[in-house]
C-alpha cells in the first residue's frame, strides 16, 4: 500500500517536471514562429516590469538600509565601519538584490499568471483560443516569458541602484559615515565577476517566475478551488526554486571567477 | 426574432427572401464526408469515456449528440477539432486525419470549425467586438473590415448593440448569442454547439435554437449539437427557419428535416445513429426510458 503511494507519487513528480519541460520549451520554441504578439509582449512587459517598480524600489531601499545598519554594528567591533559600502554593495549586487527582487516578483506575478491562466482554463477560453485556431504557448505564455525575462534583469538593476543608495543614507545620516567613503568603497570593491554574478542569476530567476506561474495556471483543474491552489503552488515552487538556483548558480560562478 | 435576413459574412448583400432555402445542388465534393469517427476511443486515467465511436458527417448535415449528463458528449466534440487526442482509432475532418497532425497545424485547420462551448467561453477581458472579431483580428483582417463582418454576425444573433459591452455586462443567453456570433464570424464549415442552451430558461432555449436552426437552413452549414434537452433536439428535427417571417415554424404534420438526424451514447458507446423517425420508433430499453 505504501510502496503504491510512493510510486503514484513519483510518477506525477516525474510527469510534471516533463511537462514543464514540454511547455517552456515549446514556449520557447514560439519565439521564433510565426505571428510574433508584439503588443502582448508590451503589455506583459508594462504588467510585470513597471508594476513591479513601487514594490521592488521600496524592498532595495530598506534592504540597503538594514544592511549598512546591521553590518556597521559588527563592523564597528573591529574598527572596520570604512567597508559598509563595500559591504552592502556586494551583498546587493550579488545575492540580495536579486534574490529579493525575484522573490518579490515571483509573489507579485507568479501568482498573477497562474491565477488569470488558471481561471482561463476553467472557464474553457484556453479551450477556446486554440478552438479559434490560437497557440495560447504562443499568444499568453511566451510573451509572459520573455517579458519577465527582461523586466527582471533591469528590476534588479534597479534594486541594486536603490539598496546601495538606501544604505548610504542609513550610513550618512543615521551612523554618522562619510558619504564619498561609502560610495567610494562600494564602487571601488567591485570586480567584473561580481557583475556578471548578479546579472546572470536575474535572468533565471525571471524565466522560473514566468514558467512555474505559466505552467501553473495552464495545469489548473477543478475551478475556482483549483486556481486558489495553482496560485499558491506557483508561489511557493517559484521561491523554492529561485533560492535553490540562486546556491547552484553561486557555486557555478565562484568556481569559475573564484569570488 | 425580429432579425434582418441571413449571415452572410464578408459579402455585405442581402439574399432574396424565400420560405424555405434548399440545400445547394449535390456536387461531387458533397459526397465527401465532413467529419469521420472510425473505432474512436478515448479514456481518463483508467476510466473508458468513449469506446469504439464510428460515425459520419456529411456535407450540411445536422447530427443531434443525445445522451445523460457525464456519458462524453463534450469529449466528442473537443476529439472532433482536436482539442483531444482519441487513445486509439482515426478522425478525419474535411478529409485529413486530424488525430494524426501535429497541434501546429491543427490551428490551421480549426479556422474552418466554429465551436460554441458550454457556457459560451468568451474571453472576459475583451469586448463583445473584440471577441466576435478574435479570428479575423489573428488574421490581419483590416480594422474596418473586421467591424463591419463583426456587426453583421451580431446582427445574426441580434446583439449588435452590444459590441462595445464586456461578456460580465451580458446576460447567460446574449453571452451563449455572442458565442454563436463568434464561431459562425468566419462563416466555417462545420460547426459545433457544445449544449448550447445547457442552463437557460426555456424562452432563451428557443431562441438559441432558432439561431441554430437559422445557421442550418439559411448557409447549410455541417453541425453537431449536444444536448440532454429533448424538447430542443425535437424542436431542431421538426422546424425549419422561413426567412420571409424571420422565425422558426413546424414543417407539415409528420414531417422531419431530413438533414437532422441523431446519435445517442450511453456508457461511453453509441447506442444508436439515426433519422428522428428511427429514434421515436426505436425498442431499444434505454432509448425508450431516455425519451420517456
Amino acid at each position: 500500500m505504501a510502496l503504491t503511494a510512493i510510486d503514484t507519487a513519483a510518477k506525477k513528480g516525474v510527469l510534471a517536471v516533463q511537462e514543464y519541460a514540454q511547455l517552456s520549451g515549446r514556449a520557447l520554441g514560439n519565439l521564433f514562429r510565426k505571428p510574433f504578439y508584439a503588443a502582448d509582449l508590451y503589455q506583459q512587459a508594462d504588467i510585470i516590469g513597471v508594476g513591479s517598480l513601487p514594490i521592488v524600489i521600496m524592498t532595495g531601499f530598506f534592504l540597503g538600509g538594514v544592511l549598512a545598519l546591521q553590518s556597521a554594528s559588527t563592523l564597528t567591533q573591529f574598527g572596520a565601519t570604512a567597508f559598509t559600502g563595500q559591504l552592502v554593495s556586494m551583498s546587493m549586487i550579488k545575492e540580495i538584490g536579486p534574490v529579493v527582487t525575484a522573490l518579490m516578483v515571483s509573489g507579485r506575478n507568479a501568482s498573477g499568471m497562474a491565477s488569470e491562466l488558471g481561471s482561463m482554463v476553467v472557464t474553457e477560453q484556453i479551450d477556446a483560443m486554440r478552438a479559434l485556431g490560437t497557440d495560447p504557448l504562443k499568444k499568453l505564455v511566451m510573451p509572459r516569458i520573455v517579458a519577465t525575462v527582461a523586466m527582471m534583469f533591469f528590476l534588479v538593476i534597479l534594486s541594486d541602484a536603490v539598496g546601495i543608495l538606501g544604505g548610504g543614507l542609513v550610513s550618512v545620516s543615521m551612523l554618522g559615515q562619510d558619504g564619498s567613503q561609502y560610495f567610494h568603497t562600494s564602487y571601488q570593491s567591485l570586480q567584473y565577476p561580481d557583475v556578471l554574478q548578479g546579472l546572470v542569476k536575474p535572468i533565471f530567476f525571471g524565466f522560473i517566475v514566468a514558467t512555474i506561474g505559466c505552467f501553473y495556471g495552464m495545469k489548473t483543474r477543478g475551478g475556482t478551488q483549483g486556481v486558489g491552489r495553482s496560485t499558491t503552488q506557483a508561489v511557493v515552487v517559484s521561491s523554492v526554486l529561485i533560492i535553490a538556483t540562486d546556491f547552484l548558480i553561486s557555486r557555478f560562478l565562484i568556481g569559475i571567477f573564484g569570488r | 426574432m425580429g432579425a434582418s435576413g441571413a449571415f452572410e459574412p464578408g459579402t455585405g448583400s442581402a439574399p432574396p427572401e424565400r420560405l424555405w432555402t434548399s440545400p445547394p445542388p449535390a456536387t461531387a465534393a458533397d459526397n465527401e464526408p465532413v467529419v469521420v469517427f472510425d473505432d474512436v476511443s478515448i479514456g481518463f486515467g483508467r476510466e473508458p469515456v468513449l469506446e469504439g465511436i464510428s460515425f459520419e458527417i456529411r456535407r450540411g448535415e445536422t447530427r443531434i449528440l443525445l445522451g445523460p449528463a457525464g456519458v462524453g458528449k463534450s469529449v466528442l466534440l473537443k476529439l472532433t477539432n482536436g482539442l483531444l487526442r482519441p487513445d486509439s482509432g482515426r478522425i478525419f475532418v474535411f478529409g485529413k486525419e486530424i488525430s494524426a497532425m501535429r497541434e501546429q497545424d491543427l490551428f490551421e485547420l480549426r479556422g474552418s470549425i466554429g465551436t460554441v462551448f458550454q457556457e459560451g467561453a468568451l474571453f472576459d477581458s475583451l469586448t463583445v467586438r473584440d471577441n466576435v472579431g478574435y479570428r479575423l483580428s489573428e488574421e490581419h483582417v483590416p480594422e474596418d473590415e473586421i467591424t463591419r463582418r463583426v456587426t453583421e454576425a451580431l446582427r445574426f444573433v441580434e446583439l449588435e448593440q452590444t459590441l462595445d459591452k464586456f461578456p460580465s455586462e451580458l446576460s447567460g443567453g446574449m453571452r451563449r448569442r455572442v458565442a454563436i456570433a463568434r464561431a459562425i464570424v468566419t462563416n466555417p464549415k462545420l460547426i459545433l454547439y457544445d449544449s448550447p442552451t445547457g442552463g437557460l430558461d426555456p424562452i432563451t432555449s428557443t431562441t438559441i435554437i432558432e439561431l441554430v436552426m437559422k445557421q442550418r437552413d439559411v448557409s447549410h452549414t455541417s453541425s453537431i449539437v449536444v444536448t440532454h434537452r429533448l424538447q430542443d433536439a425535437f424542436m431542431l428535427a421538426t422546424h425549419r427557419f422561413s426567412r420571409s417571417k424571420n422565425a422558426m415554424e413546424p414543417l407539415p404534420p409528420h414531417q422531419t428535416n431530413p438533414q437532422t438526424s441523431f446519435m445517442m451514447l450511453n456508457r461511453g458507446k453509441l447506442v444508436f445513429d439515426g433519422a428522428t423517425a428511427e429514434l421515436v420508433h426505436s425498442t431499444d430499453p434505454f432509448i425508450r426510458e431516455y425519451l420517456s
